[in-house]
């Protein structure tokens, strides 16, 4: 039986892969509306096609920091005070990319558009990159003293090349995801070019993606803790993959849609499975890990979270399920374009 | 400057920024909602229009609080580690039920709302509307159990040398929870009523869809004034408890050094000395402050002096007076603005009543336009009051403000998000009013028929041709 603990532990991860599985495409097709769409009225497509999602999809963040920060109090204080730059970065983007959709539509004018369209772009590309960064930087460990402060080095510590491949594989790997998500939401050309850059860019998602389960064998600890799991899930992963690619060659696009999810879910879930029972790892002293019993609240408060958590997520659930199957039909260009 | 002085400077900067959009959207959305109710039961198009003109200026108020909200949930953690360790237990939960419980609800039915006009009946897409009000004043209230607790902290205990929550249900019946959130969530009514009022008086001054924005202001100046004086009483109630909870803060905001004798006389302005800790040219209602504080004409209120005393023997050496200044005008601004918009709203009321919109009363339309700004100005003060008055307190009586920052940020880092915050919300600023004016320009009919598709084989583009 799980304790409270490793149960919020699972609730935190289970909203970390939420987030990264739902925002994730939103977050490639924000991406591909620098790269993918050629006119206006594509963009505005593309945008369509997630209008009505990504508010909700960024709420799996906010939640999941909402979630750290009532469970295991230290985990949040430490992880949001030790990463400051990259998440005064992060928030930039997010709000820089919040305000561009709402806006983008808004002025009948060129120029507007097109400064909006380049903030949707930066703004989908900088939370992955940075995401991916601070994840492969908590599995990697950080300089954390006995008073659980990180003291990190912004080039070194926190960027460092480890570090940039995971942003990177992060990136590719939301992007993929998003195209698919494209192919599932058009017609036409577009649905046809998103689905082969989707294909194009699996070469390079899987270079990176070796490298990064690569250079984590040799720049954590993970495997020494947790291997024989983690190959099962890398195992999973690499299946996923190429099914992925099958599937996206044989136009099943919600099947391959779905393989680019798993990925996601096998990825996020790996760093959680290689960090338990520890929450951050100290690259000081071990002694100095917070684990989920040093940085977790008392019992009473996670027994009341579990209570209120339990009672509420299956209504959360299933009004954003339903949300997506009001708007499960595809967007094109004949249709009431909002942005 | 210190990271201390920076990150309470970088707190009040962002907090501020996004409580100007926040009673806005919860206002709006509430006014809305019984916009498109009346849509809905009377099957009026008008009343469509409505819910569809001052949804524009809904949704373009409600992303920038959505996107500097989560700014808000960040910098706790961020600039306030110290703190985020001590209280977590207890402030942590309230903001993770915020997320779960309102967040979610807010923004799926938001969503559901924008796109599904056409995809919706009529009665879903009215449910949508009132589950994102709903939403809003979920999100309000969990995050003043959070403040409520920084006010008066209950349902806790000290262990291992941080606070437990050990009573959840005393969180969410705090008593200073159950009139802040009435306070607070009226404020926002009036502060949407005001901006409807505002707008609508502006059109009506340039004659412009009057039938459409006399309508609009009837329905907004009676939920303006209704409110409105709802705030003034809970905010009485308000005071009343903090002279009993937050003494110094109460004697702060009267810029009360001594105790005020029996019974006691309120300070309406004062040139206040903070060095020598005296006041002078002072105005002063007899019996009002006992008034205020008793709801009778006797009783003494105690100084800041005395309490300043008082708190040295209760927690050691330390200044315990916080900015006198500040906690001082920041009220009498609130108090001001509140009840300028209560006469106004009433007046409004009585003009509408006897039917003398028509013949509209220039000057007091032209003040309406510009009580758009009051409820903002009057929220922010009020909010300015309730934290400055705290100090140096951030939990009172618990852990002060200088102990909660976070050991390993610098004041360089600081200092630059500080800059980078402030310049993207300036820019936020002006796009904001410049699409608000846009918007209003345009009024409600360019408004709905910009959202018709142009193809004319679309059904919405169809609709439009033959209507």
């Amino acid at each position: 039986m799980l304790s409270l603990n490793e149960l919020w532990f699972v609730l935190v991860a289970v909203l970390f892969v939420g987030f990264f599985f739902l925002e994730g495409f939103d977050f490639g097709v924000g991406m591909s509306t620098g790269i993918l769409a050629k006119t206006d009225m594509e963009r505005r497509v593309l945008i369509n096609s997630i209008g009505p999602f990504w508010d909700g999809n960024e709420v799996w963040l906010l939640t999941a920091g909402g979630a750290m920060f009532a469970a295991f109090p230290n985990w949040y204080a430490t992880l949001f005070s030790g990463f400051y730059t990259p998440l005064v970065l992060l928030l930039l983007a997010l709000i820089g990319r919040g305000v561009a959709f709402e806006y983008r539509g808004k002025v009948e004018k060129e120029a507007w558009r097109k400064t909006w369209d380049v903030v949707i772009f930066i703004g989908s590309l900088i939370p992955p990159l940075l995401l991916g960064v601070v994840f492969a930087d908590l599995i990697k460990g950080l300089p954390i003293d006995q008073a659980m402060e990180m003291k990190a080095s912004f080039f070194g510590d926190i960027v460092n090349f480890y570090s940039v491949v995971g942003g990177l594989t992060m990136v590719v790997l939301c992007l993929v995801h998003g195209l698919l998500f494209t192919t599932l939401r058009v017609t036409g050309d577009l649905q046809e070019r998103a689905r082969r850059m989707a294909r194009m860019l699996m070469v390079p998602l899987a270079v990176l993606v070796v490298a990064f389960f690569v250079l984590t064998y040799f720049n954590t600890e993970i495997f020494n803790v947790r291997g024989g799991i983690l190959t099962a899930v890398i195992a999973l992963l690499v299946i996923a993959f190429a099914l992925a690619a099958v599937f996206s060659g044989k136009k099943r696009d919600g099947w391959a849609f779905g393989m680019t999810g798993a990925v996601i879910v096998l990825t996020i879930a790996s760093f959680f499975i290689g960090l338990f029972p520890n929450v951050m790892i100290s690259s000081i002293d071990t002694a100095f890990n917070l684990t989920v019993t040093n940085a977790a609240s008392g019992h009473y408060s996670l027994k009341v979270m579990t209570i209120v958590a339990l009672s509420l997520l299956p209504f959360v659930l299933g009004y954003q399920i339903w949300s997506y199957f009001v708007f499960h039909k595809r967007v094109h260009e004949k249709g009431h374009l909002e942005y | 400057m210190d990271v201390v002085m920076l990150s309470r400077i970088q707190f009040a900067a962002t907090t501020i920024f996004h409580f100007f959009f926040v009673p806005l959207s919860i206002g709006l959305a509430f006014l809305i909602a019984i916009m498109e109710t009346m849509y809905v039961v009377k099957g009026k198009e008008e009343y469509k229009n409505m819910a569809k003109f001052w949804g524009k200026l809904f949704l373009i108020n409600f992303a920038i609080g959505v996107v500097t909200g989560i700014l808000q949930e960040f910098q706790f953690g961020m600039n306030w580690s110290a703190y985020s360790r001590f209280v977590g237990d207890v402030f942590g939960a309230p903001l993770a039920v915020e997320a779960l419980l309102a967040f979610f609800l807010e923004s799926t039915f938001l969503g559901l709302w924008i796109f599904g006009w056409e995809r919706l009946s009529k009665k879903v897409h009215l449910l949508c509307i009132w589950l994102v009000s709903i939403g809003t004043v979920f999100s309000a209230f969990w995050i003043l159990v959070a403040n409520s607790f920084m006010q008066r902290p209950v349902g806790f205990t000290m262990n291992n040398g941080r606070a437990e929550m050990n009573d959840f249900l005393a969180l969410i019946t705090n008593g200073q929870l159950l009139l802040e959130f009435p306070h607070t969530i009226l404020a926002a009514f009036m502060t949407g009523a005001f901006l409807v009022t505002g707008v609508s008086a502006y059109k009506l001054l340039k004659k412009q869809d009057v039938q459409f924005f006399k309508k609009s202001f009837i329905i907004a100046i009676i939920i303006g004034m209704v409110s409105s004086i709802g705030v003034a009483l809970v905010g009485h109630q308000q005071a009343q408890y903090l002279v009993k909870t937050q003494p110094m803060k109460m004697a702060a905001t009267e810029a009360l050094w001594e105790n005020s004798g029996d019974p006691a006389a309120w300070t309406v302005t004062a040139f206040i000395d903070t060095k020598n800790q005296k006041n002078t040219g002072e105005f002063q209602i007899p019996y009002m402050l006992s008034f205020l504080s008793y709801s009778k004409f006797s009783g003494e209120v105690k100084g800041m002096k005395e309490l300043q005393a008082q708190y040295e023997q209760e927690y050691g050496p330390g200044n315990y007076i916080p900015p006198v200044r500040t906690t001082f005008w920041s009220f009498r601004v609130m108090v001001a603005s509140g009840s300028l918009l209560i006469l106004f709203s009433l007046y409004g009321v009585y003009l509408a009543a006897r039917k003398k919109l028509e013949n509209r009363n220039k000057w007091f339309m032209r003040l309406m336009v510009f009580s758009i700004a009051l409820p903002e100005i009057a929220n922010a003060s009020g909010w300015i009051m309730t934290e400055i008055g705290r100090q140096p307190w951030t939990v009172f009586g618990l852990m002060t403000t200088a102990d909660g920052v976070s050991p390993s940020v610098t004041a360089g880092q600081v200092l630059f998000s500080i800059i980078a915050f402030v310049s993207i919300y300036a820019i936020l600023a002006v796009v904001m009013v410049y699409l608000f004016i846009r918007v209003i320009k345009k009024g409600p009919f360019e408004v709905v028929k910009e959202e018709v598709s142009s193809d004319p084989f679309d059904k919405e583009g169809y609709r439009h041709a033959i209507s």
